[in-house]
C-alpha cells in the first residue's frame, strides 16, 4: 500500500479544495498577493486542472506600496503562464492620499487592502476568493474554517462558523454572501518552503539574502524601495545582507539580516530560527486581537 | 511515480515538473499524526496543547513574549505563563478563559509531524469537538485527577468512537493537585477502562500528567517514578495508527469535476477514496452502471501508470460515457452499492431539533441528493451508550434514522469508508449544516439497488453478456472463445469416435449432444461446491 508523505497529503487536500470550489461555486477568483504562499497556491491550481488552465483569474489588490520586484514578478508570472490577471487599486484611497507614511499602517491597510479587496470582489461579482493564508500564521487564523463564510458586507463571524467535518464542505450560500477559501490552511511555513524546493516553484528574489539598501526604523530594517520614503533626521541608508520572510507593502515589512541565499539555506535557517514569520510585519502588532478584528471587517 | 513525456495538445499547459527531494527539511518525508484533545471544561486541554507546542519548540520567541503579556492580562496562573493562551486565539475565548471553537496547531519533532485540534469542552460546542475528531487518528482525553470521570468524559469518548477514532490516550491531568498519588491514578484508570469497554477502541493508553508543570509531557516525570509507561510526546511519536484499509479494497473515485479543456480531452477529476487504479483497469460508473476501462491517469506528479487512495487524480476512460460530478467511478470487480434508502446515525448539529419528515440536502463525498427523514428509531444516551426511545433529536443528540433519497446514492458503511459513509445534512433554507451522518452497516437495512436497475435494456443485455463471456477485446472474451472452440472440437471428436464404434449416427449424435450439454453443468456444480463464499462484490444486493 502506498503511504503518502506528509507533503503529498497536504498537496492532495489543497487540490481537492480548489476543485471543490470550481465545481460548486459560480465565479471564483484567486487572490494573488505575489508572496510564497500565493506561489504555492497558484502552482496547486495549475495541477488541479491540468491539462486545462485554472478556470479563474488572478486578482491582485495593489496598495501601490508593494516592492517593485514584486510587481515585476507578478506580471512576469501571469505572462509566462498565460493567465488572466486583474489588478485593482482603491482609487478613492489614492485620491484621498492614503499611504503608510501619511496615514499610518492601520488606516493604510484598511483602506488600500481591506476596502480595496471588497471593492474588487463586488465590482466583478466574485463569489469565492481563494487565499493563501495558513492557520499556523496567527492565533485567530488557527480558528478559521477552510471555507470561511462572509456576509454580504464581507464580515466574518468567528463565533458562528459552520462545522466542517471530514472533507465535506458545505458550499451553499445565500445571494450576496461569499466565501474566502484557504486551501493551504493546514500547511506550515516549513511545508511551504519544502514544497517550493521540491517542485521548483519560482518565488520573488526578495526572499533570498542579498545586499540591499535598508534603513533602521522602529527596530526594523526597512528597505527604501523608492523616493516616497523620506529619511528622518539621523537616519542613514546602509547596505546590508538581508532577506524577507514575508512580503507586503515595503514600508511595513521588516527585513531580517541573513546569509541565506538559496532554498536550502532558507530551510536550514528556518529550522534554527527562534522568531515567528510574522514578526517583521507591522500590521499584526497594532494591538491584541487586531488580526481577528481586521478579519471581521473583511480583511483576508 | 513515472512522469511520461506526452505530446502537447491544444490548450494544454507544459508537462508537470518532476520531483527532486534533495535539500528538504527532514519533515518533508515524515509520517503525519492528526490528533485532538477532548474532555470536560477546565480539565486542561488547551494548557496541555500549549505545553506540548512549547516543549516541541513550536513556540517562537516573539510569541513567548506576547504570551507573557497575555498571561498577566488574561491568565489564570498569576505571573506564570498560562499556556492555554497560546491556543485560545479568539478574543472571546481569552476574555472568558474558555475554548469556543477548534484551533488547529502544527508542530513537528524529529520523528513525526503533527496536526492537533484543540477542541472545546462545553456541551453546546460538541459539534466543534466532533469536527476536530472527524479527521483525527487519535484522541487525547483529559481527566482532572481531582474530579475523575465526568459525564463529558463519557460523551466525548462515545463521539470519538462514533467518528471512528480507534486510538485513545487518556491524560489524567493536574496530578500536582493530588500530590502525584498513584492510588488516585489507578482508581481513575480502572474507572475509565471499565467505562469504555464496549466502545471497541484498538488501543487505550493512560498517562498521569501535569500539563501546567510539564510532568510526563516530554519525558518521564521524576515526580511520578511509579508510572512505568512512556511520557505523552514519545508515545505520540511512536504509536502506529493503521490507515483505513483503503488500498486493498476496490478502487473508488467520486467524480468531483469534469475537466474538458477541448474536444480531445475529457478527464474526470477527484480524490481516490480507496483502492488503487491502473491504466487498463475495468471500471463501472455509478449509479448508471455503465462500464469502460481507464485510459490515462494523471496524478499530481504527472502522467502515471497507477494511482492510490488519497491522491488527487484526473483520469480518462476508453469509452465516451456521460459522466458528471457526483457520479462514482469504481473498479468493475467491486462496485459500490447504490441505495435509495439509508440507515444512518446522525449527530444533530442544528439549532432547531430534528423532526421526522424533515427534508434536507445530503452531501456525501461529491454527491448531493435530497433526503427525507423517515423514522427515528431511537436516540442514544451517550453517557450510558444505550438506545432510548425518542421522537425528536435535539442539538448534540445522536440517533438512528432511516433516510429516503430522491436519487440513488453510491455509499458504503462508515466503518468501511469514511469518505463514502460520512455525510452532512444541510438545511435548504438557512444553508446551516444540521447534522453529521454515519451510514450504518446493518443486515436488512435500506435495500441496495443493483446498478443494473438504473439501466436501459440494451445496456443490461450488454452487461449480462459481458458478465457471461467477458467484455469485447478483454482476455476474458478470448478465453471464452477458446473454451467454446475446444468444446465444439471435443464434441465432434466424441461423435466421430462413437460413430466408428457403433456405426449408428443417431446414437452417436445423442451421445455427443448429451456430453455437450451435461459436462459444463456438472463442472459448474462441482466448482460451486468448492467455492467458499460468493465474493463481497456479489453480495452488494444483500444490503449490508
Ligand atoms: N494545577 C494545575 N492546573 C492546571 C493544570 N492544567 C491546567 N490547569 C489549569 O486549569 C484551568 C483550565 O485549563 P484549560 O487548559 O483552559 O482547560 P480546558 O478548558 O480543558 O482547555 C486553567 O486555569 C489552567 O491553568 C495542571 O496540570 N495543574
Ligand atoms: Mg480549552
Amino acid at each position: 500500500m502506498i503511504q503518502l508523505s506528509h507533503l503529498q497529503k497536504l498537496e492532495a487536500e489543497a487540490i481537492f479544495i480548489i476543485r471543490e470550489v470550481v465545481a460548486t461555486c459560480d465565479k471564483p477568483v484567486l487572490l494573488y498577493s505575489i508572496g510564497k504562499d500565493s506561489a504555492v497556491l497558484l502552482h496547486l491550481a495549475l495541477k488541479a486542472f491540468y491539462p486545462a488552465k485554472p478556470p479563474f483569474p488572478l486578482l491582485h489588490v495593489d496598495t501601490t506600496w508593494k516592492f517593485r520586484e514584486m510587481i515585476a514578478f507578478r506580471d512576469e508570472t501571469a505572462g509566462r503562464l498565460g493567465l488572466d490577471l486583474i489588478v485593482h487599486v482603491n482609487q478613492d484611497g489614492v485620491r484621498a492620499g492614503i499611504g503608510p507614511f501619511a496615514s499610518g499602517s492601520r488606516v493604510h491597510t484598511d483602506v488600500m487592502k481591506t476596502q480595496g479587496l471588497k471593492q474588487a470582489l463586488d465590482l466583478h461579482k466574485f463569489d469565492v476568493a481563494f487565499g493563501g493564508a495558513r492557520r499556523d500564521e496567527e492565533k485567530s487564523r488557527a480558528k478559521e474554517r477552510i471555507f470561511s463564510l462572509r456576509s454580504a458586507e464581507h464580515r466574518w463571524d468567528p463565533k458562528n462558523q459552520r462545522p466542517e467535518p471530514w472533507q465535506l464542505f458545505n458550499t451553499r450560500k445565500h445571494k450576496g454572501e461569499s466565501f474566502r477559501v484557504f486551501p493551504l490552511s493546514n500547511w506550515t511555513e516549513r511545508d511551504v518552503w519544502d514544497y517550493i524546493a521540491l517542485e521548483n516553484i519560482p518565488v520573488v528574489p526578495l526572499y533570498f539574502a542579498a545586499p540591499r539598501a535598508v534603513v533602521r526604523r522602529d527596530g526594523a530594517w526597512i528597505m527604501r524601495d523608492d523616493e516616497r520614503m523620506e529619511l528622518a533626521p539621523g537616519e542613514v541608508v546602509e547596505t546590508r545582507m538581508v532577506r524577507f520572510r514575508t512580503l507586503g507593502c515595503y514600508p511595513l515589512t521588516g527585513a531580517v539580516e541573513s546569509e541565506a541565499a538559496s532554498l536550502t539555506d532558507i530551510i536550514a535557517e528556518m529550522r534554527s530560527s527562534r522568531a515567528s514569520e510574522r514578526q517583521g510585519r507591522v500590521i499584526d502588532h497594532d494591538g491584541a486581537g487586531s488580526m481577528e478584528q481586521k478579519k471581521q471587517e473583511g480583511y483576508f | 511515480m513515472a512522469v511520461a513525456a506526452e505530446k502537447k495538445r491544444p490548450g494544454a499547459t507544459a508537462p508537470l515538473p518532476a520531483n527532486d527531494s534533495s535539500g528538504l527539511s527532514e519533515t518533508a518525508q515524515h509520517s503525519l499524526l492528526r490528533f485532538i484533545t477532548c474532555g470536560s471544561v477546565d480539565d486542561g486541554k488547551s494548557t496541555l496543547i500549549g505545553r506540548v507546542l512549547y516543549e516541541a519548540g513550536a513556540v517562537f520567541d516573539d510569541q513567548l513574549t506576547a504570551l507573557d503579556a497575555d498571561s498577566r492580562k488574561f491568565g489564570t496562573q498569576g505571573a506564570e505563563p498560562d499556556f492555554a493562551l497560546l491556543v485560545d486565539g479568539l478574543s472571546a475565548e481569552r476574555e472568558q478563559g474558555i475554548t469556543i471553537d477548534v484551533a488547529y496547531r502544527y508542530f513537528a519533532t524529529e520523528k513525526r509531524s503533527f496536526i492537533v485540534a484543540d477542541t472545546p469542552g462545553h456541551e453546546q460546542y460538541t459539534r466543534n469537538m466532533a469536527t476536530g475528531a472527524s479527521t483525527a487518528d487519535l484522541a487525547i482525553i483529559l481527566i482532572d485527577a481531582r474530579k475523575g470521570l465526568l459525564p463529558q468524559t463519557r460523551r466525548h469518548s462515545f463521539i470519538v468512537s462514533l467518528v471512528g477514532v480507534r486510538h485513545v490516550v487518556v491524560a489524567i491531568n493536574k496530578m500536582d493537585l493530588v500530590g502525584y498519588d498513584e492510588a488516585v491514578f489507578d482508581r481513575i484508570a480502572a474507572d475509565y477502562r471499565a467505562a469504555v469497554k464496549s466502545l471497541g477502541f484498538t488501543s487505550v493508553d493512560i498517562i498521569p500528567v501535569s500539563a501546567r508543570d510539564g510532568e510526563n509531557v516530554m519525558r518521564p516525570s521524576a515526580a511520578m517514578p511509579w508510572h512505568k509507561g512512556p511520557a505523552l510526546l514519545p508515545l505520540l511519536e511512536a504509536i502506529v495508527v493503521e490507515q483505513e484499509t483503503r488500498d486493498e479494497a476496490g478502487f473508488v473515485l467520486p467524480v468531483q469535476w469534469v475537466n474538458r479543456p477541448d474536444l480531445d480531452f475529457r478527464g474526470y477529476a477527484g480524490t481516490a477514496a480507496r483502492g488503487r487504479a491502473r491504466v487498463g483497469d475495468a471500471v463501472t460508473v455509478l449509479p448508471s452502471g455503465r462500464s469502460s476501462t481507464i485510459a490515462r491517469l494523471i496524478t499530481p506528479s504527472g502522467e502515471a501508470s497507477n494511482a492510490a487512495a488519497g491522491q488527487a487524480v484526473t483520469l480518462t476512460l476508453a469509452d465516451e460515457i456521460d459522466i458528471s460530478r457526483g457520479d462514482v467511478i469504481a473498479s468493475a470487480a467491486s462496485p459500490v452499492p447504490v441505495r435509495r434508502e439509508l440507515r444512518a446515525r446522525l449527530l444533530w448539529t442544528g439549532e432547531r431539533a430534528m423532526l421526522e419528515g424533515g427534508q434536507f440536502v445530503l452531501k456525501l463525498a461529491t454527491q448531493a441528493v435530497n433526503a427525507t427523514i423517515g423514522a427515528l428509531d431511537h436516540s442514544i444516551d451517550i453517557e450510558g451508550f444505550k438506545p432510548v426511545p425518542a421522537q425528536v433529536l435535539r442539538m448534540n443528540g445522536i440517533g438512528l434514522v432511516t433516510l429516503r433519497l430522491d436519487r440513488p446514492l453510491a455509499t458504503l458503511p462508515y466503518q468501511e469508508s469514511r469518505d463514502l459513509g460520512g455525510f452532512i445534512l444541510i438545511d435548504r433554507i438557512s444553508n446551516e449544516t444540521v447534522a453529521f451522518g454515519f451510514v450504518v452497516a446493518e443486515p436488512g437495512a435500506g435495500r441496495s439497488l443493483n446498478p443494473a436497475e438504473a439501466l436501459g435494456t440494451a445496456d443490461r443485455l450488454r452487461q449480462a453478456r459481458n458478465r457471461l463471456i467477458g467484455a469485447p477485446g478483454t482476455p476474458d472474451r478470448r478465453l471464452w472463445w477458446s473454451a467454446v472452440s475446444w468444446r465444439l472440437l471435443s464434441t465432434a471428436g466424441l461423435f466421430g469416435a462413437a460413430l466408428a464404434l457403433t456405426g449408428r449416427p443417431g446414437v452417436s449424435g445423442v451421445l455427443a449432444l448429451g456430453d455437450l450439454a451435461l459436462r459444463p453443468t456438472l463442472r459448474g456444480l462441482h466448482a460451486r461446491l468448492w467455492q467458499k463464499h460468493p465474493s463481497a462484490a456479489l453480495q452488494d444486493g444483500a444490503g449490508i
